[in-house]
């Protein structure tokens, strides 16, 4: 059993490589680097299918059926002691505590597995894809530094240290947007990116501490016992409150409405970044966390309608903005929110299965689909816009066909890895609680639509029509090195057969992707069941057998509007030559609406951040912050200074009085007085005695002739 | 050595400041070893304590360590030399001794005029700051209080920036103003000590027994010992500072020299903290469980912690911007305390010493571009990182630090913080929740404008990397940032026992709302209290 009891060695590893990275990176060849970075993914990846296998033996039917793998590291917050404690709802008293603990179960397993894979695949087509660029080691480091993240969200035990993933992921994600630092347009990405991922996380951290004031604790199996185990009522308003404010933090990290903002312009970053962090992976971490809070959200069927509500509206939104954009990595990124918007209806409705089912089937194309879009770019010396493009298909074989298969398979034709996720996810909206969804099926639907509109778009515009580039690009459009071709076809590979393990039982398969999830999923029929709801199960159970022929008919409307897409896109793009015209276009303010992205952007600016005046009012942060500083300068500061000057004041007038009235008039006063009378008195006595014999002599004088002449 | 162990520690600069008084003011080079090297062995004469105190942490006294008896030392007054420690205390000094050794080495160039007083003010200072930290007797604890006022007042004054006296002088006498009545609140604690047991002392732990039992007394009861809540908590408040008694800070920093904001914004600030911690909480338990006084506390504590990141968002001058930080980070602080429970408490305490790492490292951080260039003006800077990798890449490990990213120091506390109020009233900890946002908003506003994007200012062209000195003063921190953020746990431990006591002390006093309640449940017993507290109003 060493690969699953050293599964906390996986996410150890890259955060070793990343260290290097950090210290010796520099100095390294760029071989080195790469023989570090991949080196230690390679070795993840082999540890993880390792732990995985050897999860499956120790899970099966014997002691530890259908368990989750648990390993504790050491207490990471808190003390062992339990003297540290916080009371908790009902009045108990509840240890603080967080261990540096993993966990492996079916869940965490399908997240391992394609993280590692994937995050291998990209890893070795980035070592071609950036060959030529500085800061190589750099940008290593931070991949490594991402999966390090990553994979502690994924396999961590309880919420806080997946919150230490999950923050860490924004980080990376932070650093890999701003890679090319001196584009501020890049930096701007990525703050926006870390600061709205910030949002979320707020959110998170509040949802978290609901939970430990609820249940007492954060570990996973804790909570889903306790969730488990009736004490808590369907719709108990604290659980709602904490699934509602988890989901924020989701909606975040997954680009939701309405916190989805920083996705697209996160496609500053170099592709293949795009392709790990905003397709496959990070951005799934807000289904992962989700799914793994199932228990908590069965218990609250507001924050169920929430999630699908949101997700469903998304996915239509972003949806409709893909149609029109004109940047091969932008249509890239609305559909990835777009698809994320599947996997939230999917989870909101409760069909868990489906939605991870998506995000693992979404994990391959999407970023066979982002690597294709890197491939062209680098052949066409990083021309991005698909106005500038065109008749690629025979110059890049390799990337034309392999991103094709990546189109089928999202745009949900058959049997490609996005028909059986999607068809599953559009199946459970239309059928689940006895189709109280159905309003959001339509919704779906026409997304699938759009998707398969917009992807054949994308492909037409790009391989297919005039070639419209200079002359100059024209010249040195080549095919990547094997590097970066060789995880295309490894990937395209996976878009094919990816959707295989979900074979539906319509289709006379097994599901065995649903059955594998089983163990983690499961349990929401037992609290239904704890719950009284049974009648529902069992209704539930037969109107699914009864609907077999439902599902097919759903298949055929699926790939109806599949296949309408296509058409559509094939008829207007196929010959697409300088100067073409968009169909939607012919309605000019909706065109301009979806071009310019229902203006959201602006819109937060003129009312969130503040970064817009509207007139002359500035609002959002910006606006307090501009009336904080003015508040802090003049009035409180003001009041000090205030103090102070008022303190001078009495003090000049004490000293002036002091001066002028006590000193002057009060005691000088009489002195002036005193030396005033004097003055006559002082005439004669000024001390020469020659005045004083003058004085007497005349004096003398005086009374003689007085005497003598009276 | 274990019996004097505190006073080794606390004496050590002093020492070095007397040493310093008979070399030639002259000999530069000889003063800067001098003082770094009494600096570096105040730290290392501390270091011992860490064993010791870990060895002795589960004894069940309260405080460790103790030298002297009460009234030792002017016994006609009832003064001592008592010093003795607790978690809270030890923790606050080793911060203080490592910070005391970093902002010394750090000034080596900075400083070229009257080096001598510099180096013999800062240590003085030093030892001022340990003794507060470790003082259980007030009138030592006052000593020590108003002794750290003066060196930091000329530090300022004389080393300073172009406003210097301006900022000297306000923080003088706002400090000082919240002093005189924190002294006329000793006095009357003092007092009573006396009119309850005959005797007079200022010995800490004696007037822990009395001092609770103010709020019940009928000659002065709940009224008058909110009044005394308020003595001390002006003086605490305005050191931290609190919301609205925040504005000397950014001048302070502002103006003071490099070293002097690491020391005023790590250990100064923490004074007031401490000072709630280690008298407000414990003194006047019924006023903060019984009165609307803890929601204030509480209150002020949300607004600092929102509007310091609201303001340091606008800032245009970097160590303003910190400054302001500062203001946002100590709402955590005083959040955490008045939340009253173990866990805010212990979350208190381990975020100010995470903010000691962070922001006085932040402060570092400015001070090197500041000695370049003599601006901190954001916009004069710009591209940076390509100037000056390495200082970028601790800037922005300092930078997450400060904004609590996981794994770092400044999460642990935080979270510690906002469950321990959350559990309290979750309304307090979804209000706290902001800040977290904002701070990233502020700190990655000004990383990409100082350090992204090209050089376009040619004056920032030539700027040469970190020296090995300066790498030197950083190193220590972040080696404390990943500890604290990866293993806080012999943190927690240290705490776990005297954040219990206290909110033990705070929440089930010995005496106070109980007996007030007693009193108040017999009728006669409540017409003797009305009476006799209209007789203490005569």
């Amino acid at each position: 059993m060493f690969f699953l009891s050293h599964i906390w060695l996986i996410p150890l590893l890259p955060a070793l490589g990343a260290a290097i990275m950090f210290f010796f990176g520099r100095k390294l060849q760029k071989a080195t680097v790469s023989a570090v970075c991949v080196g230690s993914i390679v070795l993840a990846f082999i540890m993880a299918c390792g732990a995985v296998w050897q999860y499956s033996a120790w899970s099966s039917p014997g002691e530890h059926f259908h368990q989750p793998y648990q390993t504790i590291l050491y207490t990471w917050l808190g003390t062992d002691t339990g003297h540290l404690t916080y009371t908790t709802h009902d009045g108990a008293q509840a240890p603080f505590q967080a261990d540096a603990g993993f966990l492996l179960d079916p869940l965490s397993s399908i997240w391992l597995l394609f993280v590692t894979g994937v995050g291998m695949l990209i890893h070795i087509y980035s070592t071609g894809y950036m060959a030529h660029e500085s800061g190589y080691y750099r940008f290593f480091g931070y991949l490594n530094l991402f999966m390090f993240s990553m994979l502690t969200l994924i396999l961590a035990n309880n919420y806080v240290l997946m919150f230490v993933g999950w923050e860490g992921v924004g980080l990376c994600s932070y650093l890999l947007i701003g890679f090319y630092f001196h584009r501020k347009s890049a930096t701007d990405a990525g703050n926006k990116a870390f600061i709205v991922n910030r949002i979320g996380d707020a959110g998170f951290l509040l949802g978290m501490f609901f939970i430990a004031w609820n249940f007492g604790s954060l570990r996973f199996a804790d909570v889903t016992q306790l969730a488990h185990s009736g004490r808590f009522a369907i719709g108990d308003p604290y659980i709602t409150a904490a699934t509602l404010l988890l989901f924020v933090g989701a909606c975040g990290k997954s680009a939701q409405l309405p916190l989805y903002i920083w996705l697209p312009d996160a496609m500053e970053g170099p592709t293949p970044v795009s392709a790990l962090i905003h397709a496959a992976t990070m951005v799934t971490a807000g289904v992962y966390m989700v799914a793994r809070s199932n228990a908590l959200f069965v218990l609250a069927p507001a924050s169920m309608k929430t999630v699908a509500i949101v997700g469903a509206l998304t996915a239509i939104f972003a949806a409709s903005i893909a149609l029109v954009q004109n940047d091969i990595k932008r249509v890239l990124a609305y559909s990835t929110v777009s698809q994320l918007g599947y996997m939230f209806l999917a989870l909101g409705v409760g069909a868990f299965a489906a939605g991870v089912f998506h995000v693992f089937t979404h994990a391959f194309f999407k970023a066979l689909l982002f690597l294709g879009a890197g491939s062209v770019i680098h052949s066409m010396s990083g021309e991005q816009d698909m106005r500038n493009m065109g008749d690629l298909g025979h110059r890049i074989p390799i990337t034309h066909r392999t991103m094709f298969i990546a189109t089928l398979a999202i745009a949900g034709i058959f049997p490609f890895a996005g028909f059986f996720s999607k068809d599953a996810i559009l199946w459970e909206t239309w059928s689940r609680e006895g189709g109280a969804y159905r309003l959001l099926w339509y919704v779906g639907y026409a997304t699938a639509l759009m998707t398969a509109f917009y992807m054949f778009r994308l492909m037409y515009l790009t391989f297919h029509g005039r070639p419209r580039m200079s002359h100059d690009a024209e010249h040195h459009i080549h095919e990547s090195p094997v590097s970066m071709t060789a995880p295309l076809v490894a990937l395209a590979l996976c878009a094919i057969v990816a959707g295989w393990l979900g074979w539906p039982h319509s289709l006379g398969g097994s599901d065995r992707f649903t059955a594998f999830l089983e163990p983690v999923f499961a349990t929401e029929a037992n609290v239904l069941q704890q719950q009284g709801r049974t009648t529902q199960l069992e209704a539930g159970a037969k109107e699914e057998e009864r609907n077999t022929t439902g599902e097919w008919v759903l298949m055929g409307l699926s790939l109806a509007a599949a296949g309408l897409g296509w058409g559509m896109a094939w008829r207007n793009y196929r010959h697409a030559d300088k100067g073409y015209t968009e169909p939607i276009a012919a309605v000019p303010p909706v065109y301009n609406t979806l071009l310019n992205k229902y203006y959201v952007d602006e819109g937060y600016d003129y009312v969130f951040t503040g970064r817009r005046k509207l007139g002359n009012a500035r609002l959002g942060v910006l606006g307090l912050g501009e009336g904080s500083s003015w508040f802090d300068v003049h009035i409180i500061d003001g009041l000090v200074n205030g103090a102070g000057w008022i303190t001078r004041l009495t003090a000049t007038i004490s000293s002036w009085w002091d001066k002028w009235i006590i000193d002057g008039i009060g005691v000088n006063g009489p002195a002036i007085l005193a030396r005033m009378f004097s003055y006559p008195a002082r005439l004669f006595e000024w001390g020469l005695v020659q005045w004083y014999a003058l004085v007497m002599t005349a004096g003398l004088v005086g009374f003689v002739f007085y005497y003598v002449y009276h | 050595m274990q019996n004097h162990i505190l006073s080794i520690i606390l004496f050590t600069p002093l020492v070095g400041a007397l040493v310093l008084l008979f070399v030639p003011k002259e000999n530069k080079d000889a003063i800067r070893w001098i003082a770094n090297l009494f600096a570096l062995g105040g730290l290392l004469v501390s270091l011992p304590l860490v064993p010791m105190f870990w060895s002795q942490m589960q004894s069940a006294d309260r405080f460790k360590f103790i030298e002297g008896v009460p009234n030792n030392w002017i016994p006609s007054i009832g003064a001592g030399y008592v010093i003795g420690i607790d978690g809270i205390s030890f923790l606050l000094i080793m911060l203080t001794t490592l910070l005391g050794w970093i902002s010394i080495l750090s000034s080596w160039t900075a400083i070229e005029t009257r080096v001598k007083e510099y180096y013999v003010w800062f240590l003085i200072l030093q030892t001022g700051m340990l003794g507060v930290f470790m003082a259980l007797d007030f009138f030592l604890f006052f000593v020590f209080w108003e002794a750290m006022l003066v060196p930091m007042y000329l530090l300022i004054g004389i080393w300073g920036g172009p406003r210097k006296l301006y900022a000297a002088i306000k923080f003088f006498l706002y400090t000082l103003a919240g002093s005189v009545l924190m002294l006329l609140g000793i006095l009357f604690l003092y007092f009573h000590h006396h009119a309850l047991t005959g005797i007079y002392t200022f010995s800490l732990t004696a007037l822990y027994e009395t001092a609770p039992k103010i709020y019940s007394d009928p000659a002065y009861g709940p009224g008058i010992a909110t009044l005394l809540f308020f003595a001390f908590f002006f003086a605490f408040a305005i050191k931290v500072p609190m919301f609205p008694f925040h504005t000397w800070l950014p001048d302070a920093h502002v103006e003071a020299p490099t070293a002097g904001s690491v020391i005023l914004a790590g250990v100064l600030l923490k004074m007031g903290t401490y000072g709630f911690i280690r008298f407000s909480l414990p003194f006047f338990p019924d006023v903060l469980m019984h009165t609307k006084v803890r929601g204030w506390m509480i209150t002020l504590s949300i607004i600092a912690i929102i509007y310091g990141a609201l303001v340091s968002l606008m800032q245009k001058d970097m160590k303003k911007l910190v400054a302001y930080s500062s203001v946002s980070h100590l709402g955590f602080c005083t959040l955490g305390i008045f939340a009253l429970t173990p866990l805010g408490l212990s979350g208190s305490v381990l975020q100010q010493i995470n903010h000691g790492i962070s922001t006085g490292a932040l402060f570092l951080i400015v001070g090197i571009l500041y000695e370049r260039r003599h601006t901190r003006e954001i916009a004069e800077y710009g591209g940076i990182s390509n100037v000056m990798p390495v200082y970028a890449t601790i800037t922005m490990i300092m930078f997450l630090s400060s904004m609590g990213l996981p794994l770092l120091n400044g999460f642990v506390g935080e979270f510690t913080i906002l469950q321990g109020t959350f559990m309290e009233n979750w309304r307090w900890g979804a209000w706290a929740v902001p800040g977290v946002v904002l701070a990233a908003a502020y700190l990655l506003w000004l990383y990409q404008r100082v350090f992204f994007g090209p050089v376009t200012n040619p004056k920032n062209e030539k700027l040469h990397d970190l020296t090995p000195r300066e790498v030197l003063t950083f190193v220590p921190l972040l080696i404390m940032a990943f500890w604290i953020g990866l293993y806080p746990k012999p943190f927690f431990e240290i705490l776990e026992q005297p954040v219990n006591q206290i909110v033990q002390d705070v929440r089930h006093p010995r005496s106070g709302a109980a007996v007030n309640a007693a009193l108040q449940a017999t009728p006669p017993a409540t017409a003797a209290v009305t009476a006799s507290s209209t007789r203490g109003k005569n």
